[in-house]
């Protein structure tokens, strides 16, 4: 027979409290926050793509088309190097600064994925109708508040299973950080699998939870789109 | 900023001795490009048998087909070439263990099967819709003409499907080239890795990184073109992109 035999499982629950504590509570922390700002950098992109003024347009096509043509391993990368530096041009430090691996993932994650919700918020912006946006200025709200008490609401409501979705993707793309030796969920299982040898029974395991936790989740949005999807 | 940079690097020699540091750069391309179309060939061969299965009357082979999406669905690529590539030798006989590890160029196998089943339940959903939105005569028709289950996905269902959903198998293209650079946590050595190698012998991170950058864009941007040429090759008459 295989090298089950050999398997020892006992290393899993010994090293629950880091991989929960320290891995996942990084994980879920990095999603959530990323998921937050994409979502707002992404609004402010899609707007500017659908500005009538024609550069701004440009400017923001131009972002999500460049993001969206790149590995995110190579806007890890990228980002990783260049944050440091970007933070001593804004503070005018004499030395690239030293962001923490964190922050520097967080502003990775978020620039990456506003391009990604940017897309996903413009088709919401345009799957709402013409009249709405056209009653609103009739009623004398300016495009601010129009934006703000009618096309965003419902832009964002139709929208969030999609937004759901793409957050999944994210929570299972964040485990590329891995690339910088950071101690996300996938790190912190790898991290105790080369310390005490045991790949198999900790890859097992990540594999598991990461299933779990998205599958879970994607049978709760399946589950909101088939309520909000009656409404109409 | 203090950086020094220093375009003229692409020329100077690699210190692997394998020409010049652009060389190296292009050889990582070229496992890009290899690795991906590997990839690809293999997700659209298994995603069109899951996506065909989930769409069969038959309960057993929907749920066949919904397993298999699921499963390649919900884990990170990342943790799959994992599964691929440290556990799944361990839990085969020793014997087919032992031939995965001394595979020659098992990063580049790994990658290619990974990554190519990992993307077989996006081609397979897509597929899977593609048939949904044909028309149900179209079925009705070929079994009127005595067409058996495979003939009619063979000529009927299967030649419309495929044209219909080209343009979201063109993203899903690029999605592949662009997940094959995780394959560099496995030790494969492609674009993304290369460029990797060059910062970290050369420390032109910049450089290197922009490089990549694009070539890869020239990559996404030989696709796309391709992909238009051949949607416009094959639209069908009467649909909206249709001639």
């Amino acid at each position: 027979m295989t090298m089950l035999g050999n398997l020892d499982f006992d290393v899993i629950r010994r090293s629950l409290p880091y991989l929960f504590f320290e891995g996942m509570r990084f994980t879920l922390t990095l999603t959530a926050l990323a998921a937050f700002g994409g979502l707002v950098f992404g609004t402010l992109i899609a707007l500017m793509r659908l500005s009538s003024y024609k550069v701004l347009g440009r400017i923001a096509g131009f972002y999500v088309d460049f993001i969206r043509s790149l590995p995110l391993v190579l806007v890890i990368f990228w980002f990783y190097f260049l944050v440091p530096y970007i933070g001593q041009w804004l503070t005018g430090a004499s030395r690239p600064i030293s962001v923490g691996a964190f922050a520097s993932s967080l502003i990775t994650f978020v620039a990456f994925e506003a391009a990604y919700f940017s897309e996903i918020m413009r088709a919401g912006i345009q799957s709402i109708s013409r009249g709405q946006p056209a009653a609103a200025s009739a009623l004398g709200l300016t495009y601010a508040q129009s934006m703000r008490y009618v096309v965003l609401p419902q832009a964002f409501r139709n929208m969030l299973p999609v937004l759901l979705t793409q957050t999944i993707v994210l929570f299972q793309d964040t485990s590329l950080v891995y690339v910088l030796s950071i101690p996300d969920f996938l790190g912190a299982a790898s991290k105790v699998a080369q310390r005490d040898g045991r790949l198999v029974e900790m890859y097992l395991f990540a594999a598991l939870v990461y299933f779990v936790i998205s599958c879970v989740a994607s049978f709760g949005v399946r589950r909101l789109q088939a309520r909000i999807a009656i409404v109409r | 900023m203090n950086y020094n940079w220093n375009w003229h690097i692409f020329l100077e020699p690699n210190p692997m001795g394998t020409g010049t540091y652009l060389d190296m750069l292009l050889a990582g391309l070229v496992v890009t490009i290899k690795v991906s179309v590997l990839a690809w060939i293999i997700a659209l061969v298994s995603g069109t048998v899951i996506g065909v299965l989930r769409t069969l009357p038959s309960r057993t082979a929907s749920w066949i087909g919904f397993c298999w999406v699921e499963f390649f669905r919900n884990m990170p690529l990342l943790v799959q070439l994992f599964l691929w590539f440290f556990v799944l030798p361990e839990l085969l006989p020793k014997s087919a263990g032992l031939w995965m590890k001394q595979l020659p160029n098992a990063p580049f196998w790994t990658a290619a099967v990974g990554v190519g089943l990992f993307m077989s339940a996006r081609v397979a959903v897509q597929l899977q819709a593609g048939i949904g939105s044909l028309p149900r005569g179209q079925k009705q028709a070929s079994t009127a003409l005595g067409l058996t289950t495979v003939q009619t996905y063979r000529y009927v269902l299967l030649p419309m499907a495929f044209r219909i959903i080209l343009p979201p198998l063109t993203s899903e293209f690029l999605n592949t080239i662009k997940n094959s650079a995780v394959a560099i946590t496995i030790g494969l050595i492609e674009l993304t890795g290369q460029a990797r190698s060059m910062q970290e012998f050369s420390f032109q991170v910049f450089e290197a990184f922009t490089a990549a950058t694009v070539l890869y864009l020239l990559l996404n941007f030989v696709v796309v073109t391709a992909m238009r040429l051949l949607e416009r090759y094959v639209a069908i008459p009467g649909y909206i992109t249709g001639k």
